[in-house]
């Protein structure tokens, strides 16, 4: 069941950024074409591959034809499909957004972009633990080129700290493997989630502590709490198309979240069955409360940006420890949206505040007002989740799923009075922004507002308007993605029947 | 042998923690390299202790070492090399540029955005 399609998305942004590198150093134009030109085929991959997987049957891609548990292995099914087209949508917008001025800010802009493309198609896409934590690497190492891209001495400071915390992240990272390693004796994730449940149970506790250790490697992605905090300096910190494109990064993190713990240790674990489910929970309240008070407390636009896109992963983590099909899909038509809109505050959040002078209150300059006052209206809608932008739809799924896994009391208030408080937030932010508007000491000299960045940012928004129309047609794919992925069966026979049928015939 | 590997992970991996909690970047530095050559080790050693026996199944010998260890191992020095070099460029071109080695943010906002205004130049 090899299809070579799986292998496109990775090799696409790899070429790219090679020749990007190496024949085009000097020739920003030449950059520019051979970049979008990438992206949309991975865009139109990504699209290809999404219909692929709507037929409900995981496919894998055996790198080098190495039978599965032995060798590398990719493997699609519907949420790395959902999330490779979030992914190429995504950064079809970013790239576009880009042209015409933050590529200009320093060299190797694009390269870079394709790098991390590379790094996060592939890791919605590997099938094994130690290939997703190298190609975590490859999009972290990608994101700290990125994040420093353009210089100045404050992004100097906020990038240390920002590698600093993802180089611990990863050293955690494979302190778990290693971990799971030594008791399971193997790395492929299907190959786990049929050796987990027979663990010996001297072995047991070893087994749990590599699997929480995991789940602490994903929190820092996801920015969970209480490893949120690096999150508001570094994306504050970093140029505006790199932060929109980091948007995905923490899906990232949550993806990972949900694919280990439903595949390896879900409901079919044996002892360690739903090992992360109590701890996901609670964190994503906190979580969301938290990411609340800081838009609350926040006086820089990008800072409100920040905090609103903690408090978004805190809603997808409350969704995702539901642990229910419904929360499940929930959990994915939520991270969608929320993706693309905070995406498209970071990029509205750039031109509303030029970095100069910036830093301290919500720094405005007085052109193009209304247009931007509109995005912003329209973008805090989606984002706080007021009807009738998707972000209203997906935290009524995720209440309605809440009422199903009979968490009612905890989640109910605690999306709730969160919503009314980033309602609060995003208000106060746009009263001082546009109605009372504060100049900033030194006034900027008038400047052409590029307008790359205008028509992504409205692109995102009609492309979020459509998420709450064709939401129905949307949901139906997300809940079969979810009842998927909660009866790994499937995806275990996939991944491992190349490696049965080479045995039958070598023996 | 297990005793000692054990204790050399452990003090590794303390030494490391103790640099990272340190307030310059150069001690920090040093910490994330000595975190990961703790984890090195403990990698090393997930594939169970053995001595003497080849990283294949040989039928004359008695047994084999685990060889994928050494290639997670393999990886995760080169891209522990990279990260270091990566992070080593960053500490210096941080000092070069702040005028100090502190790894703690500047919260006063004017001290950085007013004055040059270096976030804008192009390069």
């Amino acid at each position: 069941m090899t299809n070579q399609w799986l292998i496109i998305p990775v090799a696409i942004p790899a070429l790219t950024a090679a020749i990007l590198v190496l024949a085009m150093r000097y020739s920003l134009t030449g950059q520019r074409i051979v970049s979008v030109t990438a992206t949309a085929l991975q865009l139109a991959v990504a699209i290809g591959l999404y219909v692929l997987a709507g037929d409900g049957e995981p496919h894998t891609y055996l790198l080098g034809n190495w039978p599965a548990p032995f060798g590398i292995v990719l493997v699609l099914d519907r949420l790395a499909a959902t999330m490779l087209l979030l992914a190429g949508l995504l950064a079809f917008g970013v790239v576009l957004a880009a042209i015409g001025e933050w590529d200009k800010r320093g060299r190797h802009f694009h390269a870079l972009f394709q790098f991390q493309m590379l790094g996060i198609n592939g890791a919605f896409l590997t099938g094994d633990l130690f290939n997703l934590f190298v190609f975590f690497e490859v999009l972290l190492i990608a994101s700290y080129g990125l994040m420093l891209h353009g210089g100045g001495a404050h992004r100097m400071k906020a990038g240390f700290h920002y590698i600093a915390i993802n180089l611990i992240g990863s050293t955690v990272f494979l302190f778990a493997v290693g971990t799971i390693y030594s008791v399971t004796g193997t790395l492929n994730m299907a190959d786990l989630a049929v050796k987990v449940p027979h663990v010996a149970a001297a072995n047991q506790a070893l087994l749990a502590a590599g699997a929480l250790l995991l789940l602490t490697v994903f929190a820092i992605k996801s920015a969970m709490v209480p490893l949120h905090w690096w999150l508001p300096p570094a994306y504050g910190s970093t140029s505006p198309p790199a932060a929109a494109l980091f948007a995905i990064m923490t899906k990232v993190g949550a993806y990972s979240i949900i694919r280990v713990y439903t595949l390896i240790f879900g409901a079919g674990a044996g002892p360690l069955a739903d090992i992360a489910t109590p701890w996901i929970l609670p964190a994503g309240i906190l979580t969301l409360v938290l990411g609340t008070i800081g838009v609350l407390a926040s006086r820089r636009v990008l800072d409100l940006v920040c905090y609103s896109l903690i408090a978004s992963m805190g809603t997808l983590l409350i969704a995702i420890g539901l642990n229910s099909a419904a929360g499940l899909a929930a959990a994915l038509y939520y991270a969608v949206q929320s993706t693309i809109a905070s995406a498209a505050l970071f990029l509205l959040a750039g031109l509303l505040a030029p970095e100069k002078g910036s830093r301290a209150t919500f720094g405005w300059f007085p052109q193009y007002t209304d247009v931007f006052a509109g995005f912003y209206f329209l973008l805090a809608i989606a984002m706080v989740g007021m009807p009738p932008l998707a972000g209203f739809v997906g935290k009524l799924l995720i209440l309605d799923a809440g009422r199903a896994a009979s968490s009612t009391a905890t989640v109910w208030p605690a999306i709730l009075i969160t919503s009314l408080l980033l309602i609060l937030g995003f208000a106060r932010a746009g009263i001082q922004l546009f109605w009372n508007p504060h100049p900033v000491a030194e006034t900027p000299a008038p400047r052409d507002v590029p307008m790359a960045p205008i028509f992504v940012i409205a692109g995102m928004i009609a492309a979020v308007a459509a998420l709450s129309v064709f939401a129905g047609p949307v949901m139906d794919d997300m809940t079969a993605a979810a009842e998927q992925l909660l009866s790994p069966q499937r995806y275990i026979a996939a991944v491992l029947r190349p490696q049965t049928a080479a045995n039958l015939a070598g023996e | 042998m297990e005793f000692l590997l054990a204790s050399g992970i452990g003090a590794l991996t303390a030494a490391g923690l103790y640099l990272i909690l340190l307030r310059r970047t150069f001690p920090v530095v040093i910490g994330l390299s000595f975190l990961s050559y703790a984890v090195n080790v403990f990698l090393f050693t997930m594939g169970r202790l053995v001595i003497d026996q080849p990283p294949i199944v040989n039928a004359s010998a008695g047994g084999y070492t685990d060889p994928l260890p050494q290639a997670l191992v393999l990886t995760a020095i080169v891209i522990t090399f990279g990260m270091t070099a990566l992070i080593v460029v960053l500490s210096l071109r941080a000092f070069l540029e702040t005028g100090d080695d502190d790894v703690a943010l500047d919260i006063q906002p004017d001290e950085t955005s007013s004055g040059t205004p270096r976030d804008e130049v192009a390069r």
